[in-house]
């Protein structure tokens, strides 16, 4: 499943991710690489997006960066 | 010698520069502030330093325009320290980035900051086993009160002195192989970093960095190819993904080595997003919080404006009364004195709270949270979130909001963005809008303005993305901790922009003025108001307001300064109808961005889009105030 699909609150980990290299690249530098735990903490309204805890930082992607990423429950 | 500050987004680099510069760096608990590098000179142990202050970067993989400057400065420029500022609470993204600073050969320290909010959220770092563990330098420092900063720089002098490089963390036996191997066959002195950091870059596949390689070196590319297929059996994508997971693994294991978490003393700003992101309070906050920001800015501003005006009319009227004779003196000294006061009576009182307000906004964090509120309405426009930043960036000043579209990793998106941003009311077309709008109609009608400006802004973007459909990916953004901002750096900052316009624009402000008198007295207005006469008749306007409107060109301020002179008063009440003054305001909002604006988009985006905004911005600046004075009549 991807990130989309995940309960707010509830860690996951990070599988693989789909997309460019140009993204992967980016989410890598935040945090987002294969085996770490990631877990939304809140996710604006009207499908807005979403605001995780990655590696002890607070990082805002959008819904479609989001959908990239495929993830776990712990 | 030359030292080079780096770090990443939110890690208060920018704060350290300012301490040791004296203030010549924006700073914003904002990721992107610092899109170009400023340069600066400081005193260290005797020796004057030029000191770099490179742009807040995650890793030195040049992803987004604002890190390629980064990469690019240090692998083509010649540098003898490196100060790598690190967030302690952050201190596992903070070392990736210094493990990475480290390969690159060069002597270097590692100033650990905001050692203040680590000990507020518990945390505790060990810097003497860091500096045992990685072998360079390592100092605590809080650099907004400006403690540790004299010890991180005699340290970086001491290093550079003794050139003395870093030993990288070594990685795994396969990927080390590689590196070395590749290292080994590049020919030296080809780079002023070390051959291990550029045998890195190719292992990563960095577009650039191949490209130059491989202009003098073609065997390099094929070996690099073959230790990647050995390494990953596919492609380029996972030796990243090897790399920067090795990186991370090392990064951990310091970490875990040198710090330890205690009870985290959570305080109220822990909660403050339960209440400021919330779904529903979020937004009352939101409009609460800017219009707030707006009424103090209004209120401030009227209250020092209407004594002002009419002192500095008081005194025209004073001075001109003793010329019986008239002729072209007292002319002179009349636009002198008008461009004067445009600057003290009708700018600076609304400029100074606006600049105080949003340094005070950015530094506390709340613009970022602005971003994620707002990311949904933006889509609607066919943008992401971040483009927020430029925008409001954009209510301050054109420039810097279009130089922030760096920020952006799409081509397009950043087109996009510098295109609408244009249009977006900045602080000079604000003394318009409050200094006649707001003025002589109300503060509702100057909301009501901004309301109508953000309305076409939204459809020109629709219209926009028609023809350019959205292919980024969207938004990715690091939410930074609330800070307390401290009075220093948010006045500092303020006063940096302040300056901008009482060095560059008042000058100027002041000579438009007397050159306008010049004008009127020799009659020359009537022909420059020809140039403007098919859109002033159009708009029902007098014809007299062309002239101000070609030297808002040239400055924003002018159109409102040179109205008073085209007029011959600074009551606008007598001249102009509700009517007029609205439709005139609304077309200054949009017409024609003013001159260094101009020039911003030619350096950022090239020539042809340069022509292309201008065109648009006059014809959306025409149907906008069109559709003012109709709606007008109507109503």
């Amino acid at each position: 499943m991807n990130l989309l699909n995940v309960e707010n609150g509830r860690w996951v980990v990070i599988h693989s991710f789909r997309g460019g290299r140009g993204i992967q690249r980016r989410l890598a530098q935040l945090g987002f690489l294969p085996g770490n735990q990631a877990r939304i903490i809140r996710s604006a309204p009207f499908h807005g997006p979403l605001l995780l805890e990655v590696e002890g930082r607070e990082i805002v992607l959008g819904r479609g960066v989001a959908a990239h990423i495929i993830v776990e429950y712990v | 010698m030359r030292f080079a500050l780096i770090g990443q987004p939110n890690c208060g680099k920018s704060t350290l520069f300012n301490q040791v510069a004296g203030y010549k760096a924006e700073t914003g608990n904002f990721s992107g502030t610092t899109v170009q590098y400023k340069e600066t000179k400081v005193r260290v142990l005797g020796d004057i330093i030029e000191l770099v202050d490179l742009p807040g970067t995650y890793s030195l993989l040049g992803t987004n325009p604002a890190e390629r400057v980064v990469l690019d400065y240090l692998v083509d420029r010649q540098v003898d320290a490196i100060i790598n500022v690190i967030d302690a609470t952050h201190l596992v993204q903070g070392l990736l980035l210094t493990l990475e600073l480290m390969e690159l050969g060069r002597p270097m320290v590692l100033a650990v900051n905001m050692m203040d909010d680590a000990v507020r959220q518990g945390i505790s770092v060990d810097g003497e086993k860091l500096q045992k563990l990685l072998g360079i330098p390592v100092l605590p420092m809080i650099a907004s009160r400006g403690q540790g900063v004299r010890d991180t720089f005699r340290q970086a002098w001491q290093v550079a002195e003794k050139k003395s490089k870093p030993i990288p963390q070594p990685y795994s036996d396969e990927v080390e192989k590689a590196v070395q191997d590749i290292r080994d066959h590049l020919k030296k002195k080809e780079f002023p970093v070390s051959r291990r950091a550029i045998a890195i870059k190719l292992l990563e596949g960095d577009p650039d960095i191949t490209a130059r390689v491989r202009q003098f070196d073609k065997a390099i590319g094929d070996r690099v190819v073959s230790y990647l297929d050995a390494l990953c059996h596919s492609s380029t994508r996972q030796a990243v993904w090897m790399i920067a997971g090795e990186r991370q693994k090392s990064a951990r294991a310091l970490s875990k080595k040198v710090s330890s978490h205690g009870e985290a003393q959570l305080s109220l700003r822990d909660h403050l997003d339960d209440f400021l992101l919330h779904p529903v309070l979020g937004y009352v906050f939101l409009v609460l919080i800017m219009g707030l920001f707006f009424w103090l800015v209004y209120g401030i501003g009227s209250r020092l404006e209407e004594p002002l005006l009419s002192f500095f009319d008081g005194l025209t009227a004073q001075i001109v009364s003793r010329f019986s004779s008239g002729g072209l003196l007292p002319q002179l000294i009349a636009g002198t004195i008008q461009g004067i006061a445009g600057g003290i009576a009708i700018v600076l009182p609304y400029l100074v709270p606006f600049l105080v307000g949003l340094g005070l906004l950015e530094d506390v964090g709340y613009l970022t949270r602005i971003a994620f509120l707002t990311d949904v309405l933006m889509h609607k426009m066919g943008l992401h979130g971040k483009a927020i930043v430029p925008f409001i960036l954009g209510y301050g000043c054109s420039v810097p909001a279009i130089m922030s579209t760096r920020i952006m990793e799409d081509k397009r998106d950043r087109f996009l963005s510098a295109a609408l941003v244009t249009m977006v009311p900045c602080a000079a077309r604000l003394s318009v809008i409050f200094g006649l709008v707001a003025f002589y109609l109300g503060p509702w009608a100057a909301l009501g303005i901004y309301f109508f400006n953000i309305f076409i802004i939204a459809i020109v973007a629709k219209v926009l993305t028609r023809f350019m459909p959205e292919d980024s990916p969207g938004l990715i953004l690091e939410m930074p901790v609330y800070r307390m901002p401290t009075l220093r750096t948010v006045t500092a900052k303020a006063w940096f922009r302040i300056r901008e316009f009482v060095v560059e624009a008042w000058p100027l402000l002041i000579a438009g003025s007397i050159l306008l008198a010049m004008l009127n007295y020799f009659m020359v207005t009537p022909y420059l108001d020809l140039l403007f006469q098919p859109i002033t008749w159009l708009l029902g306007l007098p014809s007299q307001v062309g002239t101000p409107l070609i030297f808002g060109i040239f400055r924003k301020e002018l159109s409102m300064v040179m109205l008073a002179q085209a007029l011959g008063t600074t009551d606008f009440g007598s001249v102009l109808s509700a009517q007029q003054m609205l439709v005139f305001t609304v077309f200054v909002v949009f017409y024609i961005p003013c001159i260094s604006t101009i020039v911003t988009i030619r350096n950022e985006l090239g020539t042809k889009h340069m022509w292309f905004i201008i065109g648009l911005s006059l014809l959306v600046a025409a149907i906008a105030a069109l559709m003012t004075r109709g709606v007008l009549i109507v109503f």
